[in-house]
């Protein structure tokens, strides 16, 4: 049987994002106790003005830094999709952080080990970032949903589109 | 105390020797941090009469207790202190975006510049690693290219950084600060400070943790505050934004067109916020930690100004808008970009270009001598071709670029009339002649011409009080808002956030009390607001101001308004001014003129002072 995609990760939605960086203090304040962007597994970037967006895991289907890992710290939960390091095995190399196209992992600045978004898994209202994001624009959604609503933009323009021509 | 970072960086500019100090406590507590804390130690480093484009005038930087946390609005301000060059008084500018966080996660408060560079240089901090670096690479470029310069040549694209403009390197007395592109400490000239220091921007990346002393609480008022942004208290600034005044305040006939000449604008519904939203708004952006978003980035789609992007505010459309009798939005916002290209105030390069071309009407200013430029009001041309000139200081320009007052005492020929200035810092988009309120908050404002000093508009635009009397109880309403306002820009809240505080100085204290772990009361904080403004009335007073200095434009008390409506004829007289002085000395405890009294001194902890009035 074909199954749907079940995996979850954190999108950001490029108009609704204004690039406040509520989701980095919420992270850093929900995994340490302080208020501290470099403690952050979402980061925002300011390319200019006008684009704004946060990143973070994308839980690829091959990801990329699991494959990287020289020593084996890296492993993906078969069931959540997220990214599962061995504190003990990661000696900070950063082979991972070269290997991910999202700059998702990250190396800590003070355990020195990396650390990725695991999907807030203990808390039982979900990723703090998403209840935070004033703008509501962080989701947890599959990447079926995602291709879902871009398809569904699609077709409400082309109508639009119509509809103006008529 | 937490909050705090705890230390002072000072920066000798001459030497390039650099030293961190303890933050006394004390200072904390009884100045609270930003404009506050930046006048302490900018009066306590300072030698009266200094000249402000000297070496020996120093540059204070300051952040507030709550930088650096989640607090929305309050987490991401710096003040620029020092004494102003535009006025010879105090000189202050706040200013928000990520540059203010940065620097506390640098484990600063405050950074005193003094000195001069002998090349030009910029300051870089990486956290503990302080160094003074070349900047000849980015002298003569624009803040928004300096960013970008300094970031790649550092290699780390989350530095943040202040800069200045052309405008600065010139030390044009209307030249600001600006950072992340498009904020900036824009008023009183402090970029010519910077400028005269050959410093052309400071670099920041901090890595430290910043914690406060209650968390849970402290993460629950932060919940409510963004409950509080989502509700009607800010509604404004996250729909239209602050170019909505453009449509209230022309109704009111209080939006000063044409260099004071009108104060109502015909053509207003071409510049309103209503269609700069619908055809130029691109996006609404944020500063850190700020939940209710209100930078509005218009972009310019089509014609001779495609591609044009710059922040609009009512302040900056205003100046160069309606007060230069401006009615179109794409020049206003190329306008406003090139502000920001060569780093100057919009507000006070929007009123010195209405005053040339109130100059040039009247026939003061030739077509020669403007070198051939066509300053009649309306023309977008015009606007933006001495918009160049001033941001070089080529032509004309070298004589505009200092202000108006500097620019009238120049030309002469009773020119002076025609300068819509208060100390010499030109003034803001609100007619002071039908806003008494706002006009004694103006006259009696620390840094000049200013409406948010005193935040007294508030009460005249909403109909609080009848806007067109002077009466009694309304020096009372400028010292109350005055005392809040301080507190705000000393904490360094967004001023556009001030509707979300709903209990005000009990919302702050409780906010100082949850971030630092001191007990501070309401009264303890407006008691704080109050020692502020003292201190800044001292500062004024060494430098030689005086109750003539209290004063107001001479078209706001000479000419009254012509334009049929609601406020004909509405003018502030000599008598109304005196009244409304007295009474707000009297309110603050100063004597008739204008002197904070020995026994107010003592009341408000720093009569070590008493021998500067």
């Amino acid at each position: 049987m074909v199954k749907l995609h079940q995996r979850k990760f954190i999108s950001a939605d490029p108009e609704k994002c204004v690039g406040c960086q509520i989701c980095e203090y919420a992270c850093s304040f929900n995994k340490e106790k302080v208020f501290n962007p470099l403690k952050s597994r979402i980061r925002v970037v300011r390319v200019n003005q006008t684009a704004n967006m946060a990143v973070t895991c994308r839980l690829c289907e091959d990801p990329a830094c699991v494959a990287a890992c020289p020593r084996d710290a890296l492993s993906q939960d078969p069931t959540t999709g997220s990214i599962v390091l061995d504190k003990d095995k990661c000696n900070g190399c950063g082979w991972c952080i070269e290997a991910c196209d999202y700059g998702a992992m990250m190396l800590h600045p003070e355990t020195k080990v990396v650390y990725v978004c695991d999907l807030c898994k203990d808390k039982p209202d979900g990723p703090q970032c998403v209840k935070w994001c004033p703008e509501e624009a962080l989701t947890v959604v599959t990447s079926d949903v995602l291709a879902q609503k871009a398809r569904i933009g699609a077709i409400k323009k082309l109508f639009q589109e119509k509809e103006e021509k008529q | 105390m937490l909050g705090y970072a705890g230390r002072i960086l000072q920066v000798d500019l001459t030497t390039g020797k650099v030293r961190i100090e303890k933050l006394a406590e004390e200072n904390a507590k009884q100045y609270i941090g930003g404009i506050g804390l930046g006048m302490k130690l900018w009066l306590d480093n300072s030698k009266a009469g200094v000249n402000p484009l000297s070496p020996e005038n120093p540059l204070v930087l300051a952040l507030g207790p709550v930088s650096g946390t989640m607090f929305p609005t309050g987490g991401n301000g710096h003040a620029f202190i020092s004494k102003s060059p535009a006025t010879g008084g105090v000189g202050e500018a706040v200013s928000h975006g990520t540059f203010g966080a940065e620097l506390k996660r640098a484990g600063f408060d405050a950074i005193i510049f003094t000195g001069k560079a002998d090349k030009p240089v910029y300051l870089w901090i990486d956290d503990d690693t302080i160094q003074i670096l070349d900047a000849s690479q980015v002298w003569g470029r624009s803040p928004p290219e300096t960013e970008d310069a300094i970031k790649t040549e550092l290699g780390d694209f989350y530095i943040r950084v202040a800069s200045i403009g052309l405008a600065g390197e010139k030390q044009s007395k209307i030249a600001c600060i600006i950072n992340e592109k498009t904020r900036a400490a824009g008023r009183t000239g402090l970029g010519a400070v910077m400028g005269s220091k050959n410093l052309k921007a400071i670099a920041v990346r901090g890595t430290r943790d910043i914690a406060v002393a209650q968390p849970d609480e402290f993460i629950n008022m932060v919940k409510e505050f963004h409950e509080r942004m989502k509700g009607p208290a800010a509604q404004k600034y996250r729909t239209l934004g602050t170019v909505e005044n453009v449509m209230v305040q022309n109704q009111l006939f209080c939006m000063p067109t044409r260099n004071f000449n009108n104060s109502h604008f015909e053509n207003a519904d071409k510049v309103s916020g209503e269609v700069l939203n619908e055809r130029y708004v691109e996006k609404i952006i944020a500063c850190n930690s700020c939940a209710m978003r209100c930078e509005h980035e218009a972009l310019v789609r089509e014609g001779p100004y495609k591609g044009t992007l710059a922040r609009m505010e009512y302040d900056n459309l205003w100046a160069l808008g309606p007060n230069c009798g401006v009615d179109k939005l794409d020049a206003i916002i190329k306008a406003s970009e090139r502000c920001n290209y060569y780093g100057l105030d919009a507000t006070s390069t929007g009123v010195t270009i209405s005053f040339v071309m109130d100059c040039h009407e009247k026939g003061i200013l030739t077509h020669e001598e403007l070198g051939g430029i066509d300053a009649h009001f309306g023309n977008a041309e015009a606007l933006i071709q001495l918009i160049e000139k001033i941001g070089t200081r080529e032509g004309i320009g070298d004589m505009l670029a200092d202000g108006v007052k500097a620019a009238a005492e120049k030309i002469g020929k009773n020119s002076i009339q025609l300068a819509q200035h208060i100390k010499g810092l030109e003034v803001t988009g609100y007619d002071l002649r039908c806003l008494k309120t706002t006009a004694l908050g103006s006259a009696v404002s620390f840094r000049g011409a200013d409406h948010n000093r005193s935040g007294a508009y508030a009460s005249d635009v909403k109909g609080k009080v009848d806007r067109l009397k002077a009466e009694r109880g309304r020096g009372l309403i400028v010292k109350e808002t005055e005392d809040v306002n301080a507190i705000i820009d000393s904490l360094i809240i967004c001023k556009n956030a001030k509707g979300t505080l709903y209990k005000e100085l009990a919302d702050m204290a409780k906010l100082y009390s949850l971030v630092t772990g001191v007990d501070m009361t309401p009264e303890q904080l407006r008691a704080a607001g109050e020692r502020i403004i003292n201190i800044a009335r001292i500062i004024n007073l060494r430098e030689g101001l005086t109750r003539e200095d209290d004063t107001l434009p001479w078209k706001v008390m000479n000419q009254p308004i012509q334009d049929d409506g609601p406020v004909k004829g509405a003018v502030v007289t000599q008598e109304e001014l005196d009244l409304l002085l007295d009474d707000y000395y009297t309110a603050r405890g100063w004597t008739v003129d204008g002197v904070p009294t020995k026994e107010k001194l003592k009341e408000l902890s720093i009569e070590e002072y008493q021998n500067l009035t």
